[in-house]
């Protein structure tokens, strides 16, 4: 219980259904501070849906998330909202609130959860808006800019209230091989940085390896978790086939995953 | 050894004009147990080929066959056409337990059939095909909608919690928000609003009038236009449009923002987005129907003048005295609290068919349909009740 505390995730034995029928099963790990933690497979293997269960959008039907030792479906809605606070999620396609222009997307949650005042809230969100290289597109709307811009934003957004854990999932879907690389950077210095906690979903072989401190490899076909580990180790040394199907396969063909 | 072929008679030209062999399967046998299938001409699409089993089936006697090999030396061209005439010749002959050795074919062909055998067929590919029986499908039909019913109950709940928690002021949305609804769906709504309801003023004052002119009794021309507008006509055509124009938007903005993984945005940030979305908009709809309402009322009994002086000899101070003799205070609150109703119905559907949408991209059109055409039927049958009521009460 003592080292459960220490971690901040912990992911006991859960199972995940849709409509009565499990789709991920016996899912178990857990996340250490300042960690870059991959969750990696194929399509449909399940990843996003262990990003639901972990951020709160979709209950597991068994089993316990921890964050920092309190149990996030069995916690009270208060608890809950209190840990939410602390996660910073960014979403495949950005999830910029399209009515409100971007610095209004990063003030949002300023407004919401603190108490600063105007001024301090405008100064706050184009410093976060300049960290993710975005200072002077204040009031543009989400449509006005490019993919790779809303990612940024939504990044800019997921740190508003500097949070101890930021998700990201898929972070280079969509993006043009040099902007995906970009913000792989961007991750590691995150975490270099502000010694934030990052969990990353994503099944792009380059962000593996050049991000993951330790990863978990979902198998669509068996719908759980089969290897938990740095993915270079496992690279070399994991026997299933699977695995070293997955992480050779870029390798093999030549061309780079993008 | 006994030869059965199958050939193909008509001469194919090909885009050279040339003549083309079409593809022809010939099978003989070779020794006792092994059968051997001699492969020519051109496969490709758009000449007839033989089919797989005709060719089996052609070749006579084939017991005491356990394998076939091939030969394709004489093959011209070929394309996927002859995969899938050699992928369904395997499975012919697997039923018949002969053993097919394909190491006589193209090595495409053979590096074909063994990428579409690698893959095989998914047992656990999803949706189970369509149709069944009746009793199957009416059984399926019942249980999604008492699903969607128990949703709807429980979004509407949820609403209700919210509006309590507004009540006591610990609800929180932004006010800009709640700004632009009310922009949205009340001023930008009035020139619609003023078309429809001088019209629809007009049309009562006219199928009125032809009854009330036989009796000579055309001044009561206003009685029927303002009564049937204040109480009826008003509140419902207002709704009507507004579950057309807002209550879609609504759908449409909303099912978008699902789509966009908007809403779960507000949700990891433990916003809750009945609050912050719908609420906003169903306190929109229920201060603005009734304003609304108002105003078409006044714009179809000044229809309905327009017709009584125009065209039945009436002047405009009788017209608007007869109107406001006629018209109670009752009269006006019955629409009133109607609009209000309607407002909240046009809200909860716009908004609960939005938030339920799915992820595709055609989700957000038949979430909008669907909004509007239940929204419709709601109002529909919540005037309804209101009639019964009115009629139970004698007002």
């Amino acid at each position: 219980m003592n080292r459960e505390r220490e971690h901040p995730i912990s992911v006991h034995d859960v199972t995940v259904s849709y409509d009565g029928t499990a789709v991920l099963s016996g899912i178990g790990f857990c996340v250490k501070q300042g960690e870059i933690f991959v969750v990696m497979g194929g399509s449909g293997s399940g990843k996003s849906t262990l990003m639901k269960a972990m951020v709160g959008l979709l209950q597991p039907a068994r089993g316990r998330v921890l964050y920092g030792g309190t149990s996030f479906w069995e916690a009270d809605p208060d608890v809950r909202r209190r840990i939410l606070r602390r996660i910073g999620v960014l979403y495949q396609r950005g999830a910029l609130w399209s009515s409100m222009t971007l610095a209004e997307n990063v003030a949002l949650p300023l407004e919401e959860f603190t108490g600063l005042r105007p001024g301090e809230i405008r100064d706050l969100v184009s410093f976060k808006l300049s960290l993710v290289g975005l200072s002077g597109f204040e009031n543009s709307y989400p449509s006005e800019i490019s993919g790779g811009m809303m990612k940024r934003a939504a990044l800019a957004r997921a740190m508003a209230l500097d949070p101890e854990i930021l998700f990201f999932d898929e972070p280079s879907a969509g993006l043009d091989p040099v902007s995906a690389r970009l913000l792989d950077e961007l991750i590691l210095e995150l975490r270099e940085n502000l010694h934030t906690t990052i969990v990353v979903i994503t099944h792009d072989l380059e962000s593996i390896f050049s991000i993951a401190d330790t990863s978990i490899f979902l198998d669509s076909a068996d719908r759980t978790m089969i290897a938990w580990g740095n993915p270079r180790v496992l690279l070399e040394q994991s026997e299933d086939p699977r695995v070293r199907r997955f992480l050779t396969r870029g390798r093999l063909s030549g061309a780079p995953e993008g | 050894m006994e030869e059965n072929t199958v050939c193909m008679k008509k001469q194919m030209m090909d885009t050279e004009n040339k003549p083309v062999m079409p593809g022809s399967a010939s099978l003989s046998r070779l020794g006792a147990d092994t059968l051997l299938v001699r492969l020519a001409g051109s496969w490709r699409m758009g000449i007839s080929l033989p089919g797989a089993k005709d060719v089996l089936v052609r070749a006579g006697d084939i017991s005491g066959i356990r394998r076939a090999v091939f030969d394709s030396s004489e093959i011209v061209s070929w394309d996927s056409s002859l995969a899938t005439f050699l992928a369904a010749f395997f499975r012919e002959c697997e039923r018949r337990h002969i053993q097919a050795e394909p190491e006589g074919l193209p090595s495409g062909v053979q590096r074909l059939l063994q990428l579409a055998a690698a893959f095989g067929r998914r047992m656990d590919a999803k949706r189970p095909e369509p149709g069944g029986s009746f009793f199957a499908l009416a059984g399926e039909r019942s249980i999604d909608f008492s699903r969607s019913f128990l949703d709807l109950l429980e979004f509407i709940g949820s609403a209700t919690l919210s509006l309590a928690r507004l009540a006591r002021g610990r609800a929180r949305f932004r006010l800009s928000e709640l700004v632009h609804v009310l922009q949205q769906s009340g001023p930008n709504a009035l020139p619609i609003i003023f078309l429809i309801s001088a019209l629809v003023g007009v049309i009562l004052a006219f199928v009125g009038a032809v009854q009330l002119k036989m009796f000579e009794a055309q001044v009561y021309i206003a009685d029927v236009v303002g009564i049937a507008m204040a109480r009826e006509m008003g509140p419902m055509m207002t709704a009507i449009i507004m579950m057309g124009r807002t209550g879609a938007s609504f759908a449409a903005h909303l099912g978008t923002m699902e789509t966009n993984e908007e809403i779960d945005a507000f949700r990891t940030w433990g916003i809750d987005p009945m609050e912050f979305l719908v609420l906003p908009r169903m306190v929109a709809l229920v201060v603005m129907m009734p304003l609304l309402t108002i105003y078409a009322d006044l714009i179809g009994i000044l229809g309905g003048a327009l017709v009584g002086v125009g065209m039945f000899d009436l002047s405009l101070p009788q017209y608007l005295d007869q109107t406001r003799a006629a018209l109670t205070l009752t009269q006006f609150g019955i629409g009133l609290s109607k609009s209000i109703v309607f407002g909240m119905i046009i809200a909860i559907s716009g908004c609960f068919y939005g938030m339920r949408c799915g992820r595709s991209a055609s989700a957000v059109g038949e979430a909008t349909t669907r909004s509007v055409v239940a929204g419709i039927v709601f109002i529909v049958v919540a005037d309804g009740v209101f009639a019964v009521i009115t009629n139970a009460l004698w007002i």
